[in-house]
C-alpha cells in the first residue's frame, strides 16, 4: 500500500471555522480567532527542559545522550494496545536504531502531543463518505484539534495520528546527525549511511554513533524535501514486533500507578455517594479517625463526585476506616431504579423528537403504503455497562510549594493537568503529569475523577505524597457507564424477500454530554450526539429508503467512552435485526449481507474472507450453529463469525473467525492481539455484564457480580488481516461490535430464540 | 510477628487481620503481587505459601503459615523462570496488570502437571481474570512452557 492511499486528501474549508460546528456531537460555540493563533503555532519542544547532562532533543520526540542512549518519547497511553512498540518503532524505522536498544518513555503532558486524527474522525459521517461536505467537516475537524490541542489516547486513532509525524521525527534527527558526520569526517552527505545508532562512512571508513554527533548536530536544520521509505524499505513495520514493555510484564515489576512509591508517602481512599452525582447531607468520621494508621478524614465535594477520602499509613487501613466512616447521602439526581430509567429511555424512544445522521429515499411513504405482512419490526435493549479495568482507578498526587504532581494511569494528561491545576487554585504550568502504565482503560481513564480527589487529599496531606486507591467496589459503583439503551428498528420486504425500506430510532442518553460536563463543565455541551446511533447509520449497507434516527434520553446517570462507545450496542441492534429479515424472507445471513454491502468490496471482503475461514454454509457437527455479524468502526472493517455448542442445555462460545481490513497494519501480530482482546471484551459484556440501579445506587459490587469471560469460556480465537481498505483504521476498539450480534445470531441458529436483550445469559445458560 | 518473604525474613509489628497482600505491597514494597478486587475473585494477587498458590487480598498476615514467594523472586539472578520465558515467547501480556498472577498460577500448575491438559489449564486458570482477553495465548504459553521443561 503506498503511503499515498493513506494521507488523507482534506479540503480546507478553514473559512467556515467560525461558526458553531460539532465537536463529534457536543456543540462548542466560538469565535475561533484565538484558534488561527494556535493553529499557526509551533508547539515548543517540552523535551528541552529536563535533559541531562549532555543530552540533547531534536524534536518532541528523540532524545540522544553521549553514551548513545537514545530515548523515543511515545506520548500515549500504554494499556495494553501495544502504542509503546508500534509508535516506537515508527521512529526507530527512520531513525535507523533497534527497537529493543532505546529507551521508550511517555514523557511529559504537552500540546505538542496533540491527537488530531481522534478529531478528525469525530466528524460526524461514515469512514467511506468521502464526499465534498464529509472532506470539508474533517477539514474543520483538523483546525478543531489544533486549537484544542488534547493530548489523549482516545478512539483507537493513535496509529493513525502517529503514522506520519513519528516517522519524520525519526527521519529528521537522522538527517542532522549525518549532517554532523559529514562535517566531522569531511565527505559528501551523500556517501553516508546510517545503522544501529551509528554513522558511518563506507568509501572511508569513518563511523560515529549517534551519541558522538549529537551536541554538534543542535541547530542544524533537515531537509525540506525530506521523503519517508516506502514500505518496500521497512525493516520494522509491517512485521509483528516483539513487544517493548514484556519483560517488565513477566517480572512484575512496579509499572503501574497503584505502583508508585515516593518518600514519606500516605496512603488513601476514597469513597463518594454512591448516588451518582448526590450531595452528602453529613459525615461522622468519629470512629474512624480513631482507627489504627489513620491521619484524617476529608470531606470532598467536587464535579465529578461528592463523599470524602481517607487519609492513612496503609491502603488496607484506608479502606477499613472508610467503610467505618458513617456517611448520610443525599438523592440521586436520576430516577431511582432500572424499571424507572429504561422508562424515560422509553419516554425519548416514543418522544418524537430525534436527529438523523443518515436519509436516504423516503421511509415515511415506503412505510405508510406497506402492506402488513411484508413488515419486519423488533425492539432491542441494552444495558449500562461498568468497564472493570483490572487496575481499579488510582491516582498518586503530591502538593508542595505550590506545585502539583500527579502520577495517573490515564488516557489523557493534557486535560488533567488543566482540571488538576484548576482544583489546586494553581497555573497549569505549576502541575507535571506523569503517565504510568495503564492496568487496562477500555475510556474508563479517560476520565478526570480520579486526579481531582488525589488533587483534593493532597492539599490536606501537609506537602506529603499521597497515592489514592480505590476498593474494587468503590470503582464499580462509581464508574462513568457505557449507557443504557433501546433501539426500535422495523423494515418493509419487497417481494423477493429483499429489504427496500429500513427505519432505526435509537434512544439513548448523551455520552458527549455527560463527559463534558465533568470535565468542563463551564462549556454548553448541547446538540446532537453521535454515539447514540454510530455503528447504525455509518455502516456500509445500500438500502433504497434508510433511515436511522437518534433520540437523546435525559438522564444524568454519569456515562463515558466505554470500548469502542456507541458501536458497543448499535451493531448489536442493526446485524440482529439483518438477521431477523434474513429468517423472515429464507435468506442466508451472509447472503443478504453481501447484497446489502455490494457497492462497497472492502465489507463484501472481509464478510466472504470470514466465511472461507468458518466454511460458512457447510454442514457442521450436531449440536453446534454460527452467526455472523459485521460493523464497520474507528475505520477498521470488521467481519466476525461466531460458533456455539449446545452442552447439556448450556451454550459453549467454542470459536470466533475474525476477517478485519483496517487498510495498512504496521504490526500484524499486535493487530491480532487487540482484535482478540476486543472480541473477549465484546463476548464478555454480551454474555453476561450488567448495571442495575436500586435506590439510586448501582447494585453490582465486584467480580462476584459483574464478571467476564475466563479461562474456562474462552473461545478459541482466529484473526485474518485484510489490507484493502484505502484509509488506515484503528485497532483498539473495532474488535469488539460485531462479537456481540455475531454471538446473538448464533444463539438464534442454536435454539430458535432470538434474544433482543442484552446480556444473552437473563434467557439462555452459558457454560 | 515473622514473616519470610522471598527468602528474606521480616520483623513486623502488625495486626493480624491485615491481608497479606497488604503487608507484602505498603509495609514491605514488594510489588509484584497486583490488587485487583480484595476478594480473592481475580486473581491478581496470587503468590506462593510454600509451594502453594493463594490469593494474598484474602489471606490474613495472622493466618500465613510458610514462606511466601511472590513474582518478584521466581527468576534467578538474571535467568527467567521457564513459565516467564514462554510467556514472552508468546506474547501473552497486554495490559500486564493480570500477568503478575497468571504466571504465578501457570508456575504452580506446572509443578504440579508437568504436561497438563486443557482441562488442568482451566481448572488452574480459571480463577484468574484478564480483561484484555489474553486467554488463548495464556494457554499456548503453559503449553510451550511444559514442552520446553520436557525437553530440557
Amino acid at each position: 500500500m503506498s503511503e499515498q492511499k493513506t494521507k488523507p486528501k482534506r479540503s480546507r474549508l478553514r473559512k467556515i471555522a467560525r461558526r458553531t460546528f460539532l465537536i463529534g456531537t457536543g456543540a462548542i460555540a466560538g469565535g475561533l480567532a484565538v484558534g488561527y493563533y494556535f493553529y499557526q503555532r509551533e508547539h515548543p519542544n517540552p523535551l528541552l527542559a529536563d535533559l541531562d547532562d549532555g543530552e540533547v532533543s531534536f524534536n518532541h520526540y528523540v532524545t540522544v545522550a553521549p553514551d548513545n542512549t537514545i530515548t523515543i518519547i511515545v506520548p500515549r497511553a500504554e494499556m495494553g494496545q501495544g502504542v509503546s512498540t508500534t509508535l516506537a518503532a515508527l521512529v526507530a524505522e527512520e531513525l535507523d536504531v533497534g527497537l529493543h536498544a532505546i529507551n521508550i518513555e511517555h514523557g511529559p503532558a504537552s500540546p505538542a502531543y496533540l491527537n488530531q486524527a481522534m478529531m478528525i474522525e469525530s466528524a460526524p459521517f461514515p469512514t467511506f463518505d468521502r464526499s465534498f461536505s464529509a472532506e470539508g467537516m474533517r477539514g474543520v475537524m483538523e483546525v478543531v484539534s489544533k486549537y484544542l490541542a488534547l493530548q489523549v489516547t482516545s478512539g483507537s486513532s493513535a496509529t493513525i495520528d502517529a503514522f506520519e509525524k513519528m516517522r519524520y521525527a525519526g527521519a529528521a534527527t537522522r538527517e542532522v546527525l549525518k549532517q554532523a558526520a559529514a562535517e566531522k569526517f569531511g565527505v559528501p552527505q551523500s556517501t553516508l549511511a546510517t545503522e544501529n545508532a551509528t554513522v558511518t562512512d563506507p568509501a572511508s571508513g569513518q563511523s560515529a554513533t549517534y551519541g558522538e554527533l549529537a551536541a554538534s548536530a543542535v541547530g542544524k536544520a533537515p531537509p525540506a524535501d525530506m521523503e519517508l521509505r516506502g514500505r518496500s524499505e521497512w525493516k520494522l513495520l509491517g512485521k509483528a514486533q516483539p513487544r517493548t514493555d514484556i519483560r517488565k510484564k513477566v517480572t512484575g515489576m512496579p509499572i503501574f500507578g497503584v505502583d508508585v512509591d515516593l518518600p514519606e508517602m500516605l496512603y488513601a481512599t476514597v469513597k463518594m455517594n454512591p448516588r451518582l452525582g448526590g450531595t452528602v447531607n453529613s459525615i461522622d468520621a468519629a470512629e474512624a479517625e480513631k482507627m489504627k494508621g489513620v491521619v484524617k478524614v476529608v470531606p470532598i465535594e467536587s464535579q465529578t463526585g461528592n463523599g470524602f477520602g481517607v487519609i492513612a499509613n496503609n491502603s488496607w487501613r484506608a479502606f477499613q476506616a472508610a467503610e467505618a466512616v458513617k456517611a448520610d447521602w443525599g438523592s440521586a439526581p436520576y430516577p431511582a431504579d432500572t424499571d424507572a430509567i429504561t422508562a424515560k429511555l422509553k419516554e425519548a424512544l416514543n418522544g418524537g423528537e430525534v436527529s438523523s445522521l443518515r436519509e436516504a429515499g423516503d421511509v415515511t411513504t415506503t412505510f405508510a403504503d406497506a402492506p402488513s405482512d411484508n413488515l419486519v419490526e423488533a425492539e432491542y435493549q441494552v444495558p449500562y455497562l461498568a468497564h472493570a479495568c483490572m487496575e481499579p482507578m488510582n491516582a498518586t498526587a503530591w502538593f508542595r510549594d505550590g506545585k502539583l504532581d500527579v502520577w495517573a494511569p490515564n488516557q489523557a494528561p493534557t486535560i488533567l493537568q488543566d482540571i488538576c491545576a484548576s482544583t489546586a487554585g494553581i497555573d497549569g504550568t505549576d502541575v507535571a503529569i506523569h503517565t504510568t502504565f495503564l492496568g487496562g482503560g477500555f475510556g474508563r481513564r479517560g476520565e478526570v475523577d480520579f486526579a481531582i480527589y488525589a488533587t483534593k487529599l493532597a492539599m490536606a496531606a501537609d506537602g506529603k505524597p499521597i497515592k489514592v486507591t480505590w476498593a474494587r467496589e468503590e470503582d464499580t459503583t462509581h464508574d462513568t457507564y457505557r449507557p443504557g439503551a433501546i433501539g426500535r428498528y422495523r423494515a418493509v420486504l419487497d417481494d423477493a424477500g429483499h429489504p427496500k425500506a429500513l427505519h432505526a430510532t435509537v434512544a439513548a442518553p448523551s455520552i458527549m454530554a455527560s463527559v463534558l460536563g465533568r470535565t468542563y463543565p463551564s462549556l454548553p455541551a448541547g446538540g446532537p450526539d453521535k454515539t447514540i446511533i454510530e455503528g447504525a447509520y455509518d455502516q456500509p449497507y445500500e438500502i433504497e429508503h434508510y433511515r436511522i434516527d437518534a433520540a437523546k434520553a435525559d438522564l444524568a446517570i454519569p456515562v463515558g467512552f466505554w470500548r469502542s462507545v456507541g458501536n458497543s450496542f448499535n451493531p448489536f441492534m442493526h446485524e440482529s435485526f439483518l438477521d431477523e429479515i434474513a429468517a423472515k424472507s429464507g435468506k442466508d445471513p451472509l447472503a443478504l449481507r453481501l447484497e446489502l454491502a455490494k457497492p462497497w468490496p472492502t465489507a463484501t471482503g472481509v464478510l466472504q474472507k470470514v466465511a472461507d475461514m468458518a466454511h460458512w454454509g457447510e454442514p457442521i457437527p450436531d449440536g453446534r450453529a454460527q452467526g455472523v455479524a459485521f460493523a464497520l468502526s474507528f475505520g477498521t472493517w470488521v467481519a466476525q463469525i461466531v460458533q456455539v455448542k449446545d452442552e447439556d442445555g448450556s451454550i459453549r462460545i467454542e470459536k470466533v473467525w475474525c476477517a478485519a481490513d483496517p487498510g495498512e497494519v504496521l504490526d500484524p501480530g499486535i493487530f491480532k492481539a487487540q482484535m482478540m482482546s476486543g472480541i473477549v471484551f465484546g463476548l464478555s459484556s454480551a454474555v453476561g455484564q450488567e448495571i442495575t440501579f436500586a435506590d439510586g445506587m448501582v447494585e453490582q459490587s465486584n467480580f462476584h457480580d459483574y464478571d467476564a469471560i475466563r479461562m474456562n469460556q474462552c473461545p478459541d480465537i482466529e484473526v485474518e488481516i485484510l489490507e484493502n481498505a484505502a484509509h488506515m483504521g484503528g485497532a483498539g476498539e473495532p474488535g469488539t461490535p460485531p462479537s456481540i450480534p455475531a454471538l446473538a445470531n448464533a444463539v438464534f441458529a442454536l435454539t430458535a430464540n432470538r434474544v433482543r436483550k442484552l446480556p444473552l445469559s437473563n434467557e439462555v445458560d452459558f457454560v | 510477628m515473622k514473616l519470610t518473604v522471598n527468602g528474606a525474613v521480616h520483623e513486623l509489628d502488625i495486626e493480624p487481620e491485615m491481608p497479606l497482600l497488604w503487608v507484602l505491597r505498603d509495609e514491605l514494597n514488594i510489588k509484584g503481587p497486583k490488587f485487583g478486587c480484595g476478594i480473592a475473585m481475580c486473581g491478581a494477587c496470587t503468590v506462593h505459601v510454600d509451594g502453594e498458590p493463594v490469593r494474598s487480598c484474602s489471606l490474613a498476615i495472622g493466618d500465613v503459615e510458610g514462606e511466601v514467594t511472590t513474582i518478584d523472586a521466581i527468576a534467578s539472578d538474571d535467568t527467567l523462570h521457564a513459565v516467564q520465558e514462554a510467556w514472552i515467547k508468546e506474547q501473552v501480556p497486554q495490559c500486564g496488570y493480570c500477568q503478575s498472577g497468571q504466571i504465578m498460577s501457570a508456575v504452580a500448575l506446572l509443578r504440579d502437571v508437568p504436561n497438563p491438559t486443557d482441562e488442568d489449564i482451566d481448572d488452574a486458570m480459571s480463577g484468574n481474570l484478564c480483561r484484555c482477553g489474553t486467554y488463548p495465548r495464556i494457554r499456548a504459553a503453559i503449553k510451550s512452557a511444559a514442552a520446553m521443561k520436557v525437553g530440557a
